[in-house]
């Protein structure tokens, strides 16, 4: 993983403290819970006082005041409806507050990944980083859900049982209240305890998301090679490493409420021992039966806390993951541009002034390029691979910066122009093949929605891609994926098919024809030709023959330009190119 | 979702003992008020410090057994849930590991890895739930209704009216929810492709400027999983609410009846509140219950998902026969092979037939989509043919066992995938125990060392993950060396010198030769150059055989394969091949 991927080494506290504030726009909500949770919880609190006031009034055979008993059922019966509707406010307040706490989350992790640099993406695992933002965010929600729903009821209750206490006695109410800490000590302590196993757990979860990633997601290769039983050992190693931390996390986080539900225990046997000594001696003043009533509210009273305790350790688990979240939510953006100027129709002019680039410190790459391209030409880059081709793409579209020297467009330093526009004013079609989960027409149609279907049929007629789209079962609408039935080709058609209909002022073509069959490919170079008229392009090729056009063809060795020149004017020169061009004809 | 059970099989003990723990805990929990009791009936009445002492170290010796008890339950509960989550995981893996290219497609990778993690995380959850909590809330409505009955079984009868009411709430609560449920985990499948597509096509994304798209694809995603998240959760939270109706009123019902029994004699004050106290009981029980209802909904939605995988059968299966190779037979034999990728769709190949001999080099040509890879993908069986035989080595390839069958071939394909780990641990994929030396030998022939000479930590450089920290034409090498360290019988280069300059795709094929003599070697290619050497090159066009024959032959029979040819050399430069030697 980068270095730049923070560590969220942060307290619980504050933690929570961020979580919270994602809440915010959900105050009305939060507020609303706050409310029903006191209501029904003050309605549990009060019906078992109604129902004991009722059955003091049924002493005896013939002895039943049912006069009495009336009001106070009808009472009941109210209260008990309140409650219960308060109570299933509550819960459906928490779940919106939750749900849309959590998406909001979601969302900025997700939005993230379109602003953080290249580089990011280039060095995270990708399984890392879904597990982020699909299960990570899961325990989060759950976590929120269990805090607010039980955290509040249980204050109410707590506080409730409280007075109850201490309008019974006062001495005894004051031991219970001292004792309490104690539960929250072993409570805390524990949750310390799990937190590192949490994050350990989150850890191996996102290790073994990558792994199932590379695996699954290559499962062609692995049968090739035969290779299953290996990528078994390899993901069963994972997966006993994660049983390891997983039962222990699991099992120091459930160690707190039978702890906690032991020292309550405790408290329960301390008050009954002193409450009893007390009556006996007669010094306390109680009775006997407020000694009953109060044994039965101090076990109302540790109730909540064993609760709270519980959801504790749930959000200790919430809390691991937003870590995670938040050290995703937190890594650098990309440096703003919205104040650099945007570049409209732009002419290309492109100029390379001392270029240095390396993508780690130590590997130097491109040293020292100079090149100056006019509006209208033709730029083939060729060269053994490796030698940096595809990294001056990556520079020219500002996916990476330059270490030092610059770039600009029409005499514009592109550092000082918006990224998107420098980019709008280039359509690139790469080797590597992109389509998404959609229909033929909205993959085409990515770089301008609002195309029109003869737009759309035009671009993929000029690439060539028209005639095994009608083939398809629905033709234009039917959807396909990066794994479905398409060829490598078949991709490449339609990622040129996308280029072709938004026509950019300047082309970028890196391998962009590597899948496809020659003669397909010599009737789409000459649709890119007539695309590019007067237009700036760069062109990334291993089949000279494809630019033996190119008004300038620079030759690429270890990140250096060692030759330059046409066609022509290279293979007169006798160099590099020319028995690079040669060996193509060679008998072999 | 009872499918699954046979998971825990390992755990039995774990299974059973751990309730059983948490009963037994449940029961000291019922018999400390009891002691309590005792404590106030008999110490505080006869003034008995002593006793007091003696019954309030009781209560402790209760506490201190409860934690015990209480915790061995956990412990079983983590084991045996961890266990449960970590065997499913292992199978799961594997059962994708048998699943052929069909079904791959079909489930695609995203959703087979939400299905891996947290799909089974959530079973996970289920099962400890299962153990700490579910046999003690039935057995305290169940105990309770029992004492009731002892009481007063007129008034018992209400306890029974409750308990359908209170299961027909729990049982519609359920059956709303499970399809939101379901819908919530499609939609986080959805949610991690767009964040895989994302990942992926980074450049792509940010070159159209679509960032804000994007966010906003996801955005509909995340709000439809909210808001089914939502619906789900407000059905749910009717659980406890209406239980608890249902109880009270009963409580009340009780208190109402149980006072005319009271004033007819046939029940007493203290056998009320008893009553009344055990509607509590369940009450308590019931609580627990829902949240256990919702826990076991969502994870049946999971479940389901869990079992439809293992409900997927490979297409391609390997036979019980296990033939052995006949070194003298031809490498590789189509005799009129059909094949389609659905069931009842085009033929994507037509009546194949063609025969490549021990040592020879087969090359094939033809346009984007004609069949290319599709033919070459049934020689290892990635895929079964319709009709027709593919034989390798003088059987048929369904004859062989897939390890079998498999060894014998080297695959490079066009998409080049490295695995992170180190060079040496990549280069071993087709030869655990190949040396240094033979992985270097791979190296070089496949023009690879003048890269990896460079490397300062040499084939223990590390590979990240998809091979990034090397490039298209340099990973193609590397895919390629990979497939020459296990010496394979018959090599596939699919496409997979695509990267690569002219000088080094040249040099690449002579190594290959003059190192290897009798390996059939199987080229395709968009290249006529690369093929041209070969001893029979294929033409393909739309899934059909054009011609067959060397570069000479089909120069001049074949006219498909002059176009091609005409379109990469000079007509000059054919007319002097065509002509040339004669």
């Amino acid at each position: 993983m980068s270095k730049r991927v923070k560590k969220y080494e942060t307290s619980g506290f504050a933690v929570l403290k961020r979580l919270l504030s994602y809440t915010r726009p959900y105050g009305f909500y939060l507020a609303f819970t706050l409310i029903s949770s006191v209501i029904s919880a003050l309605a549990t609190l009060y019906a078992p006082v109604l129902i004991g006031d009722a059955v003091d009034h049924i002493i005896d055979t013939g002895n039943v005041d049912f006069d009495k008993i009336k009001p106070i059922i009808i009472q009941l019966a109210v209260v008990v409806i309140v409650g219960a509707v308060f109570q299933w406010f509550m819960g459906y307040c928490t779940n919106i507050l939750t749900q849309r706490t959590v998406r909001d989350m979601r969302i900025m992790a997700f939005d993230k990944l379109e602003k953080v640099p290249l580089r990011y993406i280039d060095t995270t695992p990708h399984g890392d980083i879904i597990s982020r933002v699909v299960t990570d965010i899961d325990t989060i929600s759950d976590g929120l859900l269990q805090g607010f729903q039980q955290i509040f009821t249980g204050v109410v209750t707590i506080i409730g049982t409280l007075c109850f206490m201490f309008s019974i006695n006062v001495s005894i109410a004051l031991v219970v209240v001292l004792i309490t800490p104690v539960s929250l000590v072993v409570a805390s302590t524990i949750a310390r305890l799990c937190s590192k196993k949490f994050k350990e757990q989150a850890k191996l979860r996102g290790q073994v998301t990558a792994m199932a990633e590379e695996y699954i997601g290559n499962q062609k290769v692995v049968k090739a090679f035969s290779y299953e039983n290996r990528t078994e050992e390899d993901f069963e190693r994972l997966n006993m490493e994660l049983y390891r931390v997983g039962v222990r996390a699991q099992f120091y986080s459930a160690l707190t409420n039978p702890s906690t539900r032991f020292v309550n225990g405790l408290v329960y046997a301390g008050v009954g021992i002193f409450g009893a000594l007390s009556a006996i001696s007669g010094m306390g003043g109680i009775t006997v039966g407020q000694l009953y009533c109060f044994l039965s509210y101090a076990n109302q009273y540790t109730k909540p806390f064993n609760e709270i305790s519980g959801v504790v350790t749930e959000l200790q688990s919430a809390f691991a993951s937003a870590r995670r979240i938040f050290a995703m939510i937190d890594s650098e953006d990309e440096p703003s541009d919205e104040n650099n100027k945007v570049l409209t129709d732009a002419e290309g002019n492109v100029k390379l002034d001392s270029v240095e680039f390396s993508y780690l410190p130590e590997q130097e790459l491109i040293k020292d390029l100079t090149l100056d391209v006019k509006k209208g030409q033709q730029i083939a880059i060729v060269g053994p691979t490796g030698c940096g081709k595809t990294t001056i793409i990556n520079l020219l579209m500002r996916f990476y910066d330059t270490v030092s020297g610059s770039i600009s467009v029409d005499g514009n330093n592109i550092k000082e122009l918006t990224r998107d526009s420098l980019r709008l004013n280039y359509g690139m079609v790469l080797q590597e093949t992109w389509i998404f989960e959609g229909t033929v027409r909205d993959n085409i149609a990515y770089g301008k929605p609002d195309a029109t279907d003869a737009e759309i049929i035009n671009a993929a007629k000029a690439a060539h891609c028209h005639s095994f789209i009608k083939r398809m079962k629905k033709g234009y609408d039917t959807v396909i994926s990066d794994n479905s039935g398409i060829s490598q080709g078949q991709k490449q058609l339609l990622c040129i098919a996308r280029v072709m209909l938004t026509m950019p002022p300047m082309l970028i073509l890196d391998e962009a024809t590597s899948s496809i069959d020659t003669r397909t490919e010599m009737k789409i170079q000459s649709a890119f030709r007539k695309m590019t008229e007067g237009k700036t392009s760069f062109i990334v090729a291993h089949r000279l023959s494809t630019i033996k056009e190119a008004d300038c063809i620079l030759v690429m060795n270890k990140g250096r330009i060692i030759e330059v020149g046409n066609h022509n004017q290279l293979l007169a020169k006798g160099g590099f190119y020319a028995d690079l061009y040669n060996s193509q004809f060679k008998k072999t | 979702m009872f499918r699954l059970v046979k998971y825990l099989k390992k755990y039995k003990l774990q299974v059973i003992l751990g309730p059983v723990f948490k009963l037994t805990e449940a029961v000291f929990e019922l018999i400390v008020p009891l002691v309590m009791a005792e404590i106030i009936n008999v110490g505080i009445k006869n003034n008995d410090s002593d006793y007091i002492w003696k019954m309030g170290g009781v209560l402790v010796i209760l506490g201190v057994l409860g934690l015990t008890f209480a915790l061995i339950c956990q412990y079983m509960a983590s084991k045996a849930s961890q266990g449960f989550g970590t065997e499913l995981r292992r199978e799961l893996f594997h059962h994708i590991s048998t699943l052929s290219h069909s079904e791959l497609d079909e489930f695609g990778t995203p959703s087979l890895i939400t299905r891996l993690t947290s799909d089974i995380n959530q079973l996970q959850v289920a099962v400890a739930m299962l153990i700490r909590l579910v046999v003690r809330a039935p057995f305290l409505v169940i105990g309770s209704t029992i004492m009731a009955f002892t009481i007063n079984v007129k008034l018992a009868l209400i306890f029974l009216a409750v308990i359908p009411m209170v299961a027909l709430v729990l049982w519609l609560v359920t059956t709303k929810t499970v399809p939101f449920y379901k819908t919530i985990q499609q939609k986080l499948d959805k949610t991690s492709l767009i964040t895989r597509e994302n990942l992926v096509g980074a450049r792509a994304v940010r070159a159209f400027a679509k960032q804000e798209h994007e966010q906003k694809r996801f955005k509909d995603n995340a709000q439809d999983i909210e808001q089914a998240a939502v619906r789900a959760g407000k059905i749910s939270a009717l659980l406890s609410p209406v239980n608890a109706i249902i109880l009270n009123l009963a409580i009340v019902l009780i208190v109402w009846f149980g006072g005319f029994a009271v004033d007819t004699g046939s029940l007493t004050q203290g056998e009320v509140i008893a009553l009344v106290n055990y509607l509590n009981q369940i009450l308590l029980a019931l609580v627990v219950v829902a949240n256990l209802v919702v826990i076991f909904t969502k994870s049946a939605a999971c479940a389901a998902r869990v079992n439809e995988v293992f409900d997927t059968k490979p297409s391609v299966n390997e036979n019980s026969v296990n033939a052995m190779a006949d070194t003298n037979a031809p490498a590789v034999v189509f005799k009129d092979v059909y094949f389609s990728y659905h069931d009842n769709g085009e033929y994507a190949l037509q009546n194949i037939s063609f025969t490549a001999n021990k040592g020879e080099t087969i090359g094939i040509i033809g346009g984007t989509g004609s069949g290319k890879s599709t033919l070459i993908n049934l020689i290892p069986r990635f895929y079964d043919a319709n009709k027709g035989e593919v034989m390798v080595f003088g059987n048929n390839v369904a004859d062989y066992s897939f390890s079998e069958l498999r060894r014998k071939i080297g695959i490079v394909p066009q998409k080049a995938v490295l695995f992170s780990g180190t060079l040496r641990e990549n280069m071993r994929w087709g030869d655990e125990n190949a040396t240094d030396e033979e992985i270097d030998k791979a190296l070089s022939i496949a023009q690879a060392k003048e890269f990896t000479d460079t490397l300062p930590e040499g084939l223990d450089t590390m590979i990240l993950q998809g091979g990034k920290n090397f490039s298209g034409g340099q990973k193609q090498r590397l895919t390629i060396a990979r497939a020459l360290v296990s010496k394979p019988d018959i090599l596939i280069l699919d496409d997979s010198a695509s990267a690569l300059d002219f000088a080094t795709d040249a040099r690449l094929r002579s190594a290959i030769k003059e190192n290897s003599r009798d390996m059939t070697v199987f080229i395709i290619s968009q290249r006529a150059n690369s093929v041209k050497a070969a001893d029979k090159i294929i033409v393909l066009s739309d899934g059909e055989v054009e011609g067959i024959g060397t570069h000479r032959e089909l120069l001049q029979s074949c006219p498909e394969y002059c176009q091609i040819c005409l379109s990469q050399f000079s007509p000059e430069e054919l007319e002097k091949e065509i002509n040339g030697d004669e």
